[in-house]
């Protein structure tokens, strides 16, 4: 009896210590990402402009540039392109790919698993802008590719012209693919092998083992990484502006680089920031969307 | 126990939503947040100054005084734009001439450049005069945008320092090239130190290889295209003409390319007379057109050559002197790569380049067209150093150091003087560019110039990777009519 009672108070001040270590950290998101975001809803009811009239006198322009974003053909493009990307590059090439490498290296002795992992490993951790560098020159008109090929005797191909969403979005396996091998790898260990070996005398198929087995319980896995790698992909900016630019037209221009352009090359700071929330609400409709699937 | 590590994990990923997704957006938020508090300050220092000419002055002192002490050199910074050629730039060169040679050593001139594509430049530059604390001393300015950077406060009235000096009241410059720097206001913001013309760059040697007239000076665009497409079936290899057709490209893209084409059709891009904006003409159409034949027959260079934002440097530097291109729609300053300590040396361009003048669509008056732009040196409303800035801009644009300039650069001067110096006309091709000046149109000085101009980049591009003139005359049409508004379009 007495001992619960000592034990409430205790668990309360322990809550309350709780939140003083967590104090410094609202505090930075406060300032770095609370404020910035409300800045970019304020301003995206704004006609703010980097040169011009309007960058001298503010004015409130109500949802002008959501209306805009309506009309706007190039949006809606934007947002296939940038569907397209997310698709290709994260959902199929980064998810799949990884998983199966991880599984490939299941069980594997450990200097397989060590080489295989150091050369995935070795694409994560080029800084973006290298890594568009490297494909830049691996996909370009003189490039490395076009270098093989000649070498066979074959004709070149302007590839980051011909197919330029193709090449952004292999771009972008290689960037990130070891990051959802990493993931997997892990949730892969995790699986008891018990479990397995049950299956294995109850007379089941590899394939059946994967599929009813194995993935059904990483599944919680498989869909926190697939948001992570989603949301990692959304904004992705820098790849695709040094490969292509978003051109040729608007074939690789997804949703960053028309905010980018809007913003800094139309220098209609107001419409970029709403493009910026735009981004966002598909961000956290998605989430939802996998929140939701989790839970079933 | 399953549950609470389900809505941990829920919890985490919310927060990594948000922080992966704003590290991209929280970039617009803080630009956006020094934006505003930096126009208010540029709004400040434009009224004061306005106000009254001394007030420029005790800020500038006090502004020294303040930070650096007396005795320490005042630092002048001047911002220009670095296409990648580092410390062997023209311009670098010349600023470090010009201040080795500057009487008043108790200043200290130090080049500031920003290295960066020219679409990049301009938006680089609005950010950094919106604040105190990255505006430089002096800036140099495109004509184009300059108004535009003028409406927005960025900049320095000129009009009092102008009158008390005496080159630039005794007809020195040009009267025609005061137009540029003046903005709509009527008040001029900048000193200008070049301007240019454009035309058909050609290459002789390969009009002989091709049986092409070695003096070749084409009457109409039919006439343009016949030879390009007798260049492509002679000499399959070669490139036959060559212009800027990518947003990539900036303004090169509007004015070398779009602008040449559309003026050259007679209609314009805005109307002066009503104060609209033209969004749909014949000559539209037809500019796109030519585009549009220039690609479809494989006329001009591979796009992916083109597209991208060293397409001019490429051809003017690469494909031209090297022989793999015969026409280029281009400035008059694509010699100045040319010269012993430019970037392409290339000591034969003199015999083997022609510079012939665009002709209008269907060769009807004035028979060629062409357009000048230029650049300036302005005194940003943000400088901390207003008064020494202007003693050197004094100083740097004197007759003798603009012609070493535009020497240089390859570029036409807008100084009386040095326009009739031996020295200068001497240049080859200096005397043909300023004869094409004769028919000079400019680009609208309206500040929202600048914004057009991206959609008619945006147009070009769509045009040359397959997009039908009509389609993209019409998106252009929507855009621009969001952009300046309903009330001030005019289709013809």
């Amino acid at each position: 009896m007495s001992s619960i009672a000592a034990a409430a108070p205790a668990k309360r001040r322990k809550t309350w210590t709780w939140l003083y270590f967590l104090l410094p950290s609202v505090a930075i998101m406060l300032v770095f990402f609370i404020y910035p975001i409300l800045l970019t809803v304020f301003y995206s009811f704004t006609n703010l402009a980097l040169t011009g009239e309007a960058a001298k006198e503010l004015n409130f322009v109500g949802l002008d540039n959501y209306a805009r974003m309506f009309e706007d053909p190039t949006v809606r493009s934007s947002i296939w392109n940038t569907l397209v990307f997310l698709i290709g590059s994260a959902v199929i090439g980064q998810q799949v790919l990884g998983f199966l490498i991880a599984l490939l290296m299941k069980h594997k002795n450990r200097w397989f698993r060590r080489i295989i992992g150091t050369i995935v490993l070795a694409g994560w951790v080029t800084p973006e802008i290298v890594c568009a560098l490297c494909l830049y020159s691996f996909f370009g008109d003189e490039g490395t590719l076009n270098a093989i090929l000649q070498s066979f005797g074959f004709s070149t191909v302007t590839w980051l012209y011909t197919i330029p969403m193709v090449t952004v979005i292999l771009a972008n396996i290689w960037h990130g693919t070891a990051f959802s091998m990493l993931v997997f790898q892990a949730a892969l260990d995790d699986v008891p092998s018990e479990i397995e070996e049950a299956a294995v005398v109850d007379g089941a198929s590899k394939w059946q083992i994967l599929t009813r087995v194995t993935i059904p319980y990483i599944k919680d896995t498989i869909m926190t990484n697939m948001m992570l790698v989603t949301l990692q992909t959304l904004g992705v900016f820098g790849l695709i502006y040094a490969m292509t630019g978003g051109g040729p037209g608007t074939s690789t221009t997804t949703l960053p680089i028309f905010m980018y352009n809007q913003a800094f090359v139309n220098y209609q700071l107001g419409y970029g920031t709403a493009i910026s929330l735009l981004l966002l609400l598909i961000g956290i409709i998605l989430s939802l969307f996998y929140i939701r699937s989790m839970k079933e | 126990m399953k549950n609470g590590k389900k809505l941990w994990s829920a919890a985490t990923s919310l927060v990594l939503c948000t922080t992966l997704l704003f590290a991209c957006s929280s970039n617009g938020g803080n630009n956006g947040g020094t934006g505003g508090e930096g126009g208010n300050s540029a709004n400040a220092g434009t009224n004061g100054n306005g106000g009254n000419a001394g007030g420029g002055e005790n800020a500038g002192a006090s502004n020294g005084g303040g930070t650096e002490g007396d005795a320490a050199k005042k630092v002048i910074t001047i911002t220009y734009r670095d296409d990648g050629i580092g410390e062997k730039g023209v311009l670098f060169q010349w600023i470090k001439a010009v201040s080795e040679s500057y009487p008043d050593k108790s200043v200290e001139i130090k080049p500031t450049p920003i290295q960066a594509s020219e679409g990049d430049y301009f938006a680089k530059i609005a950010l950094a005069l919106k604040s105190k604390d990255t505006a430089p001393d002096i800036v140099t300015e495109d004509t184009f945008i300059l108004n535009s950077d003028a409406s927005a406060g960025y900049l320095e009235p000129l009009d009092d320092r102008l009158e008390e000096w005496e080159d630039w009241t005794n007809g020195s410059f040009i009267e025609a090239m005061k137009k540029g720097v003046t903005a709509s206001d009527g008040k001029v913001y900048g000193v200008p130190y070049n301007t240019d013309s454009r035309g058909l760059w050609y290459n002789k040697t390969l009009f002989k290889q091709a049986g092409l007239p070695e003096n070749w000076k084409p009457k109409n665009w039919d006439e343009v295209l016949s030879a390009a497409r007798t260049i492509k079936e002679k000499l399959p290899d070669v490139v036959p003409i060559w212009m800027n057709m990518g947003k990539a490209t900036g303004e090169a893209t509007s004015m070398q390319t779009y602008e040449m084409l559309l003026y050259g059709t007679g209609e314009r891009l805005y109307d002066d007379a009503t104060g609209k904006w033209i969004t749909k003409s014949q000559g539209i159409i037809d500019a796109l057109s030519f585009v549009e034949t220039v690609n479809k027959e494989k006329l001009g260079p591979p796009l992916s050559k083109v597209l991208n934002g060293q397409a001019g440097n490429t051809a003017s530097r690469e494909y031209l002197p090297q022989g793999k291109l015969a026409i280029q729609l281009d400035g008059s300053w694509i010699t100045g790569n040319y010269l012993p300590n430019g970037a392409a040396p290339w000591p034969e361009y003199k015999d083997v380049l022609g510079f012939a003048p665009m002709p209008t669509s269907k060769g009807q008056a004035p028979g060629s067209i062409t357009l000048a732009g230029g650049w300036a040196l302005s005194i940003p409303a943000n400088a901390k150093n207003k008064d020494e800035a202007w003693n050197f801009i004094k100083y740097a644009l004197n007759k003798e150091n603009t012609q070493k300039l535009v020497i240089a650069a390859g570029n036409i001067t807008v100084r009386a003087d040095v326009a009739k110096d031996p020295g200068y006309t001497e240049m080859p091709f200096n005397g043909i560019a300023t004869e094409y000046l004769q028919n000079a149109e400019f680009r609208p000085a309206q500040d929202k110039y600048p914004e057009v101009s991206t959609q008619i980049q945006t147009m070009v591009e769509s045009v040359a990777t397959g997009t039908s003139p009509e389609a993209a005359a019409k998106k252009y049409a929507q855009d621009v009519t969001r952009i300046v508004g309903e009330d001030h379009i005019v289709e013809k």
